[in-house]
């Protein structure tokens, strides 16, 4: 099966100012919210999401990366490993309402693994979960507080996000693959 | 701006190279001769991350959490043994150390039997000191467990390179045609051996500077043979000094003293010791960099090794950093 096109760059765009509008719903306002992105392409979704709200509420929001490779629960048993990135959180943590960012929410491993990561950076009155994509398979108690937009896939099929800033183009398009479970990116 | 802020700002200026974690070939680290380019860019970008780490008030990761290292040295150590230790411990790793005074070596126990007593005890990687040069070679043939050399004989040093290099190209960026000087006992020295080989992919001028005594028999011939013609040997420390980026004097092993191979203490310092007078034959923003333990006074003045130019400190830092992202290589995930 060929590439299918799920989200363009407009459906993107949209669904990221609804997020940005219920973050602030949510939050009564854009007072001590804070961004991290989870890496790769968490980075350039929170910062989106931080230009959104600075044009609505003319407020800057700090945003900060993450990269979770210590911290996976596969180091270990992993035939395959991940280069390790730098995490650049320049500004404290603690007490603020930390909003997590992330492309595709699947099994809940990673999203475990950047917990883990932020709470040796400090302690957050709250860790809210933001993601574009939800598309099901949880394999953990962990979901999202915020999501662009919901897709039911099967484990077969491969999500992929493409954002302009990574990839050089927007969109979202599912795949089917062969074989059996895929990695979560 | 601080230390930890001015490298955060580093971090963030370059860009990220494409680098792929399958270049990496390596189950044991014993020399750099066998690193390519792209291997140590690899370890250099892990190490970026690790830096990140050693900047927290938390500085524990838990990515090699059940893992065991074990360090055995056969040989006096201070900064190599605790860098090593506390990258283990700071990747959540278990670490044991093996003293030979205190260990079975005392009672005769040969190095394979003990190396394989660790294996039987599950270790996940050694990392290894030894008098005697080529002895991780041997280990690595006699059992499975991953070797890190951490020093063996005169002959090599990898994490030592890889950390001078590391601090250089933190300071540089990029080393085409950088000039860098390592000045001292090179007969000796597995530092400069190990920086010679790794220097070799990164268009840097590589100068060894010594008295002819001090230069290892065959060394120019060697040098050609494996092609390193990024190395040149000069005698006189005040011409080799000119144009430099980076000079790196080496301890003068006192010991050496004996052998006849310096004719005195107070020569070999008017000739070859590193100080603010010398410096000035230098580049006006040269750096200093040792890669200890220091013998001030001898091979650097008090001056220089504490001065505004010294990266000696950094080098510390980083060292752990650098073997940080070795470990993380080496033991985590399953050998191939």
């Amino acid at each position: 099966m060929p590439e299918k096109i799920l989200l363009n760059s407009t459906d993107i765009e949209r669904a990221l100012v609804r997020v940005a509008h219920e973050i602030l719903e949510r939050n009564k306002g854009a007072i001590n919210i804070v961004f991290v992105g989870i890496k790769t392409r968490g980075v350039p979704l929170a910062q989106r999401l931080a230009r959104i709200i600075r044009n609505m509420e003319q407020v800057d929001i700090p945003v900060g990366s993450l990269d979770i490779t210590l911290y996976r629960d596969d180091v270990s048993s992993l035939s395959f490993k991940h280069v390790v990135q730098q995490t650049y959180v320049p500004f404290d943590i603690t007490n603020k309402q930390l909003i997590l960012v992330d492309d595709v929410f699947y099994t809940g491993r990673s999203i475990r693994a950047a917990l883990d990561a932020l709470i040796d950076l400090g302690r957050p009155e709250t860790i809210q979960l933001a993601v574009l994509i939800d598309r099901g398979h949880r394999e953990l108690p962990i979901r999202a507080d915020f999501v662009g937009k919901n897709i039911p896939t099967a484990r077969s099929e491969e999500i992929k996000v493409y954002l302009s800033e990574v990839d050089a183009v927007d969109k979202v398009t599912v795949m089917r693959t062969e074989g059996g479970k895929n990695e979560p990116k | 701006m601080s230390l930890s802020e001015s490298r955060r700002h580093a971090a963030t200026r370059e860009t990220l190279p494409q680098l792929s974690i399958d270049s990496w070939n390596h189950r044991h680290v014993l020399d750099l001769d066998d690193f390519s380019r792209e291997e140590i860019d690899l370890v250099f970008e892990i190490a970026k991350g690790m830096v990140e780490i050693l900047d927290r008030d938390v500085k524990k990761v838990p990515t090699l959490r059940g893992k065991t290292i074990a360090t055995m040295f056969f040989e006096p150590s201070t900064r190599t043994r605790a860098s090593f230790e506390l990258a283990a411990k700071y990747l959540g790793a278990d670490t044991i150390s093996l003293d030979s005074a205190k260990s079975s070596v005392a009672k005769g126990e040969s190095l394979i039997d003990s190396l394989r007593t660790l294996q039987a005890l599950e270790v996940d990687t050694i990392i290894m000191r030894h008098p005697c040069s080529g002895a991780p070679y041997i280990a690595a043939q006699h059992i499975d467990t991953s070797i890190i050399n951490a020093g063996d004989g005169c002959h090599a040093h990898p994490s030592q390179g890889l950390l001078d290099l590391f601090t250089m190209k933190q300071q540089f960026g990029d080393l085409t045609g950088r000039k860098a000087i390592i000045v001292g006992d090179i007969m000796h020295s597995r530092v400069a051996r190990s920086n010679i080989w790794g220097t070799r992919h990164y268009g840097i001028k590589l100068v060894l500077c010594a008295p002819p005594t001090l230069v290892p028999r065959g060394l120019p011939e060697m040098l050609d043979r494996c092609a390193l013609n990024h190395v040149t040997i000069e005698h006189s420390l005040d011409a080799a000094l000119e144009n430099a980026d980076i000079v790196m004097p080496l301890r003068l092993q006192k010991e050496r003293q004996q052998s006849g191979l310096i004719s005195s203490m107070r020569e070999y310092i008017q000739g070859y010791q590193v100080n603010l007078q010398r410096l000035a034959g230098a580049k006006p923003d040269v750096l200093v960099m040792h890669p200890g333990p220091m013998n001030e006074g001898v091979e650097i003045s008090h001056e220089v090794a504490y001065g505004t130019r010294s990266l000696i400190e950094q080098q510390v830092t980083n060292g752990v950093a650098v073997r940080m992202a070795l470990l993380y290589l080496i033991a985590g995930g399953k050998s191939r």
